[in-house]
């Protein structure tokens, strides 16, 4: 990194559309998601903002619920009623109504953990000064999906032991006939290598495609700013607006998609057959 | 110079490969979150929630107590009421036999006080006719000597003989009294 890399703001930029400057400047892309170490450089160690922000946000999370939870009471308070709502959409929402009562309490506290920290890193996307999605960086939905990883394939092989384990990994079933070895390799691939991938590149990929919208109608508002451009970048400044609306309901959505696979992945691992 | 960030972005890897310092400090926000969460704040909101549970099912319990008091109260009450009816009745229908008793007995009384004074009354009479018959006795037969010694004009001096007649001739006429009764 000898270069001076520069964040790419639009408004780093006092040029124009109509004034000179052409298309291929400023256009957000990949390194819309880098940033200069706040300390230490890109080869060795290293702190940047994904880092600050996804470290803020765990204490975010955790300081609302030390809020809400730290005195519980039996007759809640505001902010208490409003925790107890998520804390219970989570539980019962998302775990009874997958893995059930009995076996789900067990994963109610990662459960809940995990929709609270994703939807954390992904409101970090509209909050001012922030603006920027943490799971738009792959690292972070990677580790949340090792996890889960971790977690589902350990308790499928303590729950049926290796031949049980490997049976429902493969979807065993004798009435498939001459089919069946086909249909047990592309149900292994599917469920042990694929399917932890795509769970952390759904979120991932969510997060990167709705903040490089965002970044593209904020930089296009400015960056058309002047001449007839005015006109169109009323239209993006509108587009950003809506965008963002938008990006407020995808955020919650993928939370929600991130455990309520994470609650499947579970069940499967406690069914009997899979 | 924003030329040369693009091209420090271009050189990097796939945006899918994760640089692992970041893979640390995600792993280690996320436990920290999980800690917390996991290890104090949910059991916490859980413990209360069952408190809760348990004060809104005590509250249902307590209603539910105070019912079936009330319920037995009720029984209690009505079963009494129905004791008290009972001996209502009871007292009604010994004061009933009481009274007709004590009627009856005023009744033999009266009879009895009746058939008394009747048996008085009675006697009385007897006593009376039996002065009156004697006195008659004694008037007629002096009457009847008189007359029979104005008739026959000499006194009869014999009384002795005299009375035996005349007692003779009364008892003669006493007994055709009965006969003819």
């Amino acid at each position: 990194m000898s270069a001076d890399p520069t964040q790419t703001l639009a408004f780093d930029t006092s040029c124009h559309l109509f004034s000179g400057c052409g298309f291929n400047t400023v256009a957000p892309g990949l390194h819309s998601f880098l940033f200069e170490p706040i300390w230490g450089n890109t080869n060795g160690l290293y702190f940047n903002k994904p880092m600050l922000l996804a470290l803020l946000g765990s204490i975010i999370v955790v300081g609302f619920f030390w809020a809400a939870f730290g005195k519980p009471k039996v007759v809640p308070g505001k902010l208490q009623m409003v925790a107890e709502a998520g804390y219970d959409f989570v539980r019962r929402g998302v775990v009874y109504e997958t893995i059930g009562k009995k076996e789900g309490e067990k994963y109610v506290p990662l459960v809940v953990s995990l929709f609270f920290f994703v939807w954390m890193m992904n409101l970090w996307s509209v909050i001012p000064v922030a603006q920027f999605p943490v799971t738009s960086i792959i690292a972070y939905p990677i580790v949340l999906a090792a996890i889960v990883y971790i977690v589902w394939v350990s308790l499928t092989f303590k729950r049926h032991g290796f031949v049980g384990a490997f049976k429902n990994f493969t979807g065993y079933d004798k009435s498939l006939g001459p089919v069946l070895p086909l249909a047990m390799t592309i149900e292994f691939f599917s469920n042990l290598l694929v399917r932890p991938f795509t769970h952390a590149v759904r979120l991932f990929a969510n997060m990167f495609a709705g903040h490089t919208l965002i970044v593209l109608f904020t930089i296009a508002s400015w960056y058309m700013l002047n001449g007839i451009g005015i006109a169109y970048s009323g239209v993006s400044f509108v587009m950003t607006i809506v965008m963002t609306a938008f990006e407020l309901f995808i955020q919650a959505v993928q939370a929600y998609v991130f455990v309520l696979l994470t609650c499947s992945y579970i069940q499967g691992a406690l069914a009997e057959h899979h | 110079m924003t030329h040369s960030w693009v091209q420090f972005a271009a050189e990097q890897e796939n945006p899918l490969v994760p640089p692992w310092p970041e893979l640390v400090i995600g792993l280690i926000a996320f436990v920290i979150v999980f800690g917390f969460l996991a290890k104090k704040l949910l059991p916490n909101i859980n413990k209360v929630l069952e408190e809760r549970r348990e004060a809104i099912e005590g509250g249902i319990e307590k209603a539910e107590a105070a019912q079936t008091e009330a319920q037995s109260v009720l029984e209690q009450y009505k079963a009494q009421l129905a004791e008290a009816r009972h001996e209502a009745a009871r007292l009604r229908q010994e004061a009933q036999e009481q009274g007709a008793a004590l009627i009856a007995e005023m009744r033999a009384e009266g009879q009895r006080q009746r058939e008394e004074i009747v048996a008085a009354g009675h006697a009385q009479i007897e006593a009376d006719r039996k002065a009156a018959a004697s006195a008659l006795r004694q008037d007629v037969g002096k009457l009847a000597t008189d007359l029979a010694g104005k008739l026959v004009g000499e006194s009869l001096e014999d009384h002795a003989r005299q009375s035996r007649v005349i007692d003779r001739f009364l008892d003669e006429l006493e007994e055709k009294a009965e006969a003819a009764r």
